[in-house]
């Protein structure tokens, strides 16, 4: 199959433009009549979801949690990115167009990243409109910091809760659509299953996670906006309940997914202490703005940090990135940080971390300032370790954090399956092989509140608005038995390990062999033992309780079951990339100094998976990725 | 590694929004002090799964203490001991070998429980949605710096803003009033000039909203203040009424 991008022709800088200029319109009064269903309430859903009800069509919003507030965009704590050029100090469009293409290491369409980049400004612009509280200097206008892989400063922050900030003012937009009649809210609902009839999305079915009751919903089109699956490796920042199971029903139901292995270590976590933990704790990029990493220059050195002298000290990232310094990409500086403790520098009792001090930033700025700008993160650290990070540096490690890999999308942000529209994280178009700092919440919002109401409107004009009744048709029904069936034979399997057994052996090897390096044997290695678990998870799952009630073990059974056939394609794709790029480091593709080597020659495509019945035969489609702006050339924060 | 320990744990267990609850003794050893509160009932259902017992629910997500989502009455507590700390925030090594701790999910006529701890906060979207926001179509804003907004004013709306909606102060008043998370987005949109045109059409509302869900009236208890995990002022609640006497006065 011939995967079109349909990125408009003409000059980058003016392919979004000529777009808004000759889509299809639906006019006001027909908008009325059309349905539109919208999965997710974080960035990307929350936006779409309030801009689509803005516009007059009937939104109907889906979300596991109580609320649609609490979407786990909230957690975002940087910032996010705009090419205001506030600071004079030589941002632009096209900068952060080009820096957001080679952040990503060249695996990203040009077009979209650079319509991002186009979009960026009016995010802010609507942010601050809605009341959002952003960060300002004392002449009231708005303050901006860097992040890493780039060398201007164009993020805008709140804090360190940005995505909070940008989330609520999403989330009220939204409410003031709820008032207003345009937004049914569907809260503590999960989507089991994609509709499809006539050869396009038609609805979805859920399970109201309170009673077990399943639903079915009818929508002239599907807005996916569910995230990523960096939970895949059971330790993440990311949120407990966020998965992949949307995304995944999609895909057995023919949306290609595309470059799964791309997934993002995030450099700066707080390290794991024990078997019992269930989450990793993500402290902001922005630290390493004032914040200097460092190991013992000599292994096995245990003393504390305090009594190891400067000169016994090494700050690797500044040694071998004299330009970026401390602010190199993530995929960069968490290979750093495992090399280091690969290598026996690794510091704290379990060795698997690495100090990111502020010893330095307080003598020069103070510690009032220090704590103006980090507060709550500090606080966060302390209340987690029982270490105050103003006299101790910090012990972080790297830990799963972002998936770049989504469902393949094209330039209209339409999946392989017409109708079925894919937005945020869960999409995979503008990162390529690793995102910058402060870019997801830009993304997000780009999608839901610039892109969606525009490419939307071209898929609907002209389609007659489906009828509610059909959801007593032949797909529903089979679309619905479906899930039930897949409820009750986790219920029947009645073994003897629980979920969060089976989960903890899946993130084991997903960490151990398609985490930071991967190798072809590990790779291999991997997707048979994780065909055997799959195996045991079928045969061995205890789920306690029944489906009529509230039962979250139920839920949890249901989304691993997804990740542990997502696992695989991560490996199998992994397998197939023979090269290094962003967070996709193939050790077999590395330079001596331990930098990824690409193979643009071969591997300048995207790799989209085409679900066949089991999971180890996903058929490989490819979208070749032509650069015609941006030079591919060897990555260097040298 | 440290030394591990046993606690006592009393909870409350409700099958379902109409079955009546009671408090059912648990004994969870190998209690680890790095352990989160949740870490520990999560290792506590684990044990109750393989014994063919229903595990205790309780809504949780991030676990960094910024959703909301979480949030139970912790030997009276709402949320425990810690200042500022959201439940999943709270630690075991606040605790020591052989100590009892009672577990109750929130309670208010306004927040019914669903199941065991998990209860329903869906009132908190009504009063947002009764006029918590400011009305700014996509598309329509300014430039960003068109405004220049006091950097005092705009941390102070800040601050106000923080709010997780997590339902504490709802949990911990004595009126069971919803006083301190509608003042607090009151007073976050009173101090941005962006939503002055709504102001006091949105106090009016989003007050009888908060009273029709069955919120008590304030006091000045002042109770939520201590148990907020954002650490908001009651002085959100004293800017709300002085908006909501100006909306009806002014």
């Amino acid at each position: 199959m011939l995967l079109d991008s349909k990125v408009p022709d003409g000059p980058i800088a003016d392919k979004w433009d000529h777009y808004r200029d000759t889509a299809k319109l639906v006019n006001p009064a027909n908008k009325r009549k059309y349905t539109v269903l919208v999965v997710g309430t974080g960035l990307a859903g929350g936006s779409a979801a309030a801009t689509l009800a803005e516009l007059g069509y009937n939104v109907k919003s889906f979300c596991i949690q109580d609320s649609p507030r609490r979407a786990h965009s909230i957690a975002a704590q940087g910032g996010i990115n705009a090419a205001k050029n506030y600071p004079n100090d030589g941002d632009s469009v096209w900068r952060l167009f080009h820096d957001t293409v080679k952040g990503g290491d060249y695996r990203s369409r040009e077009a979209n990243v650079y319509r991002l980049a186009q979009i960026s400004n009016n995010i802010i612009d609507q942010c601050v409109a809605q009341g959002v509280p952003f960060a300002r200097e004392y002449g009231g206008l708005l303050d901006n910091r860097s992040f890493g892989g780039a060398q201007v400063s164009r993020t805008f922050y709140s804090r360190g809760q940005t995505g909070q900030q940008l989330l609520l003012g999403a989330y009220q937009a939204m409410c003031r659509q709820i008032e207003a009649g345009k937004i049914e809210v569907f809260s503590r609902r999960e989507m089991l299953d994609l509709v499809i009839s006539e050869s396009r999305a038609q609805g979805i079915v859920t399970r109201n996670l309170v009673n077990g009751e399943m639903e079915r919903h009818v929508g002239d089109a599907v807005l996916l906006c569910t995230g990523g699956y960096g939970n895949v490796y059971y330790l993440s920042t990311n949120a407990k309940n966020t998965n992949v199971t949307a995304a995944w029903r999609c895909y057995k139901r023919g949306a290609f997914f595309a470059n799964p292995c791309f997934t993002q270590i995030h450099p700066t976590c707080i390290p794991v202490s024990g078997d019992y933990q269930s989450k990793l704790t993500l402290m902001s990029e922005s630290l390493r703005n004032d914040g200097r990493v460092w190991v013992p220059l000599n292994k096995g050195d245990r003393r504390r940090p305090e009594d190891i002298p400067e000169a016994e000290r090494d700050y690797y990232l500044e040694r071998r990135y004299p330009s970026f310094g401390n602010l190199v990409p993530r995929d960069v500086a968490s290979r750093a940080a495992k090399k280091e403790t690969d290598a026996g520098r690794g510091v704290g009792e379990t060795q698997l971390a690495v100090y990111l001090d502020f010893g330095d930033a307080i003598n020069r700025l103070g510690r009032d300032r220090i704590e103006e700008r980090y507060g709550n993160l500090f606080e966060m650290y302390q209340r987690i370790t029982a270490e105050d990070p103003y006299r101790v540096p910090m012990r972080i490690f790297p830990a799963s954090h972002y998936t770049m890999g989504g469902l393949w999308v094209d330039y209209e942000l339409q999946s392989t399956v017409p109708g079925l529209f894919v937005l945020g994280e869960a999409n995979f178009s503008d990162h390529g092989a690793n995102r910058l700092g402060a870019s997801a919440l830009m993304q997000g919002l780009a999608d839901g509140y610039f892109v969606i109401p525009y490419t939307l409107g071209g898929y609907l004009a002209g389609l007659e608005p489906l009828s509610n009744t059909a959801r007593d048709g032949e797909a529903f029904r089979i679309a619905e038995g479906d899930a039930r069936e897949r409820i009750q034979a986790m219920l029947d399997i009645k073994g003897s390990r629980t979920v969060m057994d089976f989960h903890r052996s899946l993130g084991r090897i997903m960490w151990d062999y398609v985490g930071m390096a991967r190798t072809a044997e590990g790779l291999k290695t991997a997707i048979s033992e994780i065909g055997s678990l799959r195996k045991s998870f079928w045969n061995d799952l205890v789920v306690p309780g029944e489906n009529s009630t509230m039962n979250k073990s139920l839920e949890y059974a249901g989304r691993l079951a997804d990740f542990l056939e997502l696992g695989e394609l991560m490996a199998r794709d992994a397998l197939e990339r023979a090269e290094s790029c962003g967070g996709h480091f193939r050790e077999e593709y590395s330079s001596p100094e331990g930098e990824a080597v690409r193979r643009d020659d071969e591997f300048s495509f995207v790799a989209a998976w085409q679900y066949n019945t089991r999971p180890s035969d996903a058929i490989l489609h490819k979208e070749n990725l032509e650069f015609d702006n941006v030079k591919l050339t060897t990555r260097s924060y040298k | 590694m440290a030394e591990v320990f046993t606690i006592r744990l009393r909870v409350w267990r409700q099958p379902g929004p109409q079955a009546p609850g009671r408090f059912v003794d648990y004994t969870v050893p190998n209690v680890n002090p790095h352990m989160s509160f949740l870490e520990m009932l999560d290792v506590l259902n684990e044990d109750l799964t393989l014994r063919g017992e229903a595990p205790i629910e309780f809504d949780h997500d991030c676990r960094e203490g910024i959703c909301g989502a979480c949030g139970v009455v912790i030997n009276g507590i709402a949320h425990g001991p810690n200042a500022r700390t959201a439940t999943c925030q709270l630690h075991m090594r606040d605790y020591r070998d052989g100590d009892t701790i009672v577990v109750e999910p929130w309670r208010a006529r306004a927040f019914p429980v669903i199941r065991d701890l998990v209860v329903d906060r869906t009132a908190f979207d009504r009063i947002i949605a009764a006029g918590g926001y400011v009305s700014a179509n996509t598309g329509a804003a300014p430039d960003a710096n068109a405004i220049q907004i006091p950097k005092e004013d705009a941390d102070e709306a800040f601050d106000y803003a923080a709010c997780i909606g997590c339902g504490a102060c709802v949990a911990a008043c004595p009126n069971s009033s919803a006083s301190l998370f509608t003042g607090s987005k009151v007073a976050h949109l009173a101090l941005m000039p962006q939503g002055s045109p709504e102001r006091k059409r949105r106090v009016a509302a989003m007050v009888a909203q908060m009273s029709d869900e069955g919120f008590g009236d304030c006091s000045n208890h002042a109770e939520c203040e201590a148990v907020c995990p954002k650490g908001i002022s009651i002085a959100a609640i004293a800017l709300m009424r002085r908006e909501y006497v100006k909306s009806v006065f002014g």
